[in-house]
């Protein structure tokens, strides 16, 4: 048996090679968010700086009443599993989700990597065994609506601290379904409103707003709330993936 | 052609005290060029979403004020069978967009945002200035005698009959004074604090934003309108300058002679 753990020169090579490889596909790592010479990141960092500095630290945003609740239109994906998209590049089609979803999620995990003392991967059943929060707030699309939720979920910083998150951390990043990807710092990650929810409306969260579980980062703007989360890994550097055309930070 | 709108300048030129203070024509030149980086982005940005809104919630689920037909966003219909989310009458619905809708918002709202630092942090310097050498009080400031309504009737009057060729060397009439004050005072503070009260880690911090302008949505629609009353003020402005010595204005404004 003990053969098994010999570091032989193939295995080393194959390892090797695929470590690389997954540095490529998690892209570059870098301190802090890049700004890649380009005027409209120098502005970003500069809103992002100016945010971190001036405003005061996790200030909670405004909740709201039951009555409140508004029509909440479902964009960006709206279902990585379904077979109807799968071919058109522009909207991603995932095998995975598609079985899970299939079995109503009793498969799901949510892995969490990186520096973590105990990486490992939840079930919904697994988080739902946390303290839960439910929050009715606003969300505000970069499009320029709005609409009005209650989620239901799980503080992140809790899960965080479950899985033992390491002093060394910098930044956690979210991986979907979809082959969406955002990152967000600690301030954010530990505010008592950023939530990995699995419920939305008294319901459970559904198909077209992230089953079964997305993120809700309520201090920035919705394209944050990562949708149809697969893993999040923590990291102690940014994680780069080359300008999108996006703001990184967007408390604005 | 005789010589005289030139005699004119000169003869206004020779009893030219009062020029434009270098600081005033810093200041003017960089909210000019923030302002028209601002309106540019600002109109890219309402053409992805060209509904406004009053209260704290609104999309495309939810009745709008008002639409503009400004972009293929408009009434784009590309919405799959909307579904309620609670079993009571008239509950609010959810609904899967269709459409591809038009989106450039990645550099719009960036170039808006970098913009708006440019004018802010030049309109914190031009306040702190305008107090601090009395700029404000002595050239802003309406003279007592200009509170009258015999007075702003007279200057309205001149304003439509032919206009005297003016370099910086003219006091600002009262019509004037009052134009400057709302868009110095009013106009460009009230673009900011709307702008600010639709971001949520600022009305986070600041409740009071969402508080003074009825919710985010409703802050938005008064950002528009403040920033069409804007638009507004620069056509006047620039009909003006053009009809009271466009060489001249341009001068005084850019090289204070």
């Amino acid at each position: 048996m003990k053969k098994k753990h010999h570091i032989t020169r193939r295995k080393a090579i194959i390892e090797g090679v695929g470590a690389l490889g997954a540095l490529l596909l998690t892209g570059c790592i870098k301190k802090a968010p890049p700004t890649y010479g380009n005027i409209l990141r120098m502005g970003d960092a500069l809103t992002y700086a100016a945010h971190r500095a001036l405003l005061p630290g996790q200030s909670l945003v405004k909740e709201y009443q039951h009555s409140d609740i508004s029509a909440f239109p479902a964009t960006g994906t709206t279902n990585p599993g379904d077979p109807i998209n799968r071919g058109d590049h522009k909207i991603p089609y995932s095998e995975e989700y598609a079985r899970l979803h299939k079995a109503s999620f009793k498969d799901w995990r949510l892995s969490i990597e990186g520096s973590v003392a105990r990486p490992g991967a939840y079930s919904l059943a697994d988080l739902q065994k946390f303290q839960s929060r439910t929050q009715i707030t606003r969300h505000s699309c970069e499009e320029g609506w709005t609409a009005i939720a209650e989620w239901t979920g799980v503080s992140l910083g809790r899960i965080l601290n479950d899985a033992g998150i390491l002093k060394s951390a910098r930044y956690i990043n979210f991986y979907a379904y979809d082959g969406y990807m955002e990152s967000i710092d600690m301030l954010d990650a530990f505010h008592p409103q950023t939530i990995l929810a699995y419920g939305m409306n008294g319901q459970d969260l559904p198909i077209a707003h992230g089953a079964p579980l997305r993120l809700r980062v309520e201090t920035q703007i919705g394209y944050k709330s990562v949708k149809y989360l697969q893993r999040i890994v923590v990291t102690d550097e940014f994680v780069d993936n080359g300008d999108n055309g996006w703001a990184w930070y967007t408390g604005i | 052609m005789t010589d005289l709108p030139q005699a004119i300048a000169q003869s206004h030129s020779k009893r030219a005290n009062i020029r434009h203070r270098p600081w005033v024509r810093v200041c003017h030149w960089i909210v000019t060029l923030s302002f028209f980086a601002l309106t540019f982005s600002g109109a890219e940005i309402l053409m992805v979403h060209p509904r406004l809104y009053w209260g704290d919630a609104g999309n495309d689920l939810t009745p709008a004020l008002f639409e503009l037909p400004i972009s293929r966003n408009y009434q784009h219909g590309g919405w799959q069978k909307p579904e309620p989310f609670f079993k009571t009458a008239s509950a609010p619905v959810s609904a899967s967009r269709t459409y591809d809708i038009f989106n450039k918002n990645g550099w719009g709202r960036s170039l808006h945002f970098l913009s708006a630092w440019l004018l802010v942090i030049t309109g914190l310097v031009y306040l702190i200035a305008g107090i601090v050498t009395g700029h404000f009080k002595q050239r802003l400031w309406p003279h007592t005698s200009e509170f009258s309504a015999s007075v702003i009737r007279k200057d309205f009057i001149r304003h439509l009959g032919k206009m005297p060729v003016s370099a910086d060397g003219e006091r600002y009439g009262p019509l004037q004074k009052y134009t400057y004050m709302t868009v110095i005072f009013l106009l460009f503070p009230l673009t900011v604090m709307t702008g600010l009260a639709m971001s949520p880690a600022i009305t986070a911090a600041y409740p009071f934003l969402l508080k003074m302008f009825a919710g985010a949505q409703s802050a938005r629609t008064i950002h528009f309108f403040a920033a069409v009353v804007l638009l507004l003020f620069l056509v006047v402005h620039v009909v003006m300058v053009i009809r009271s010595g466009f060489r001249q204005q341009i001068q005084a404004i850019t090289w204070g002679k």
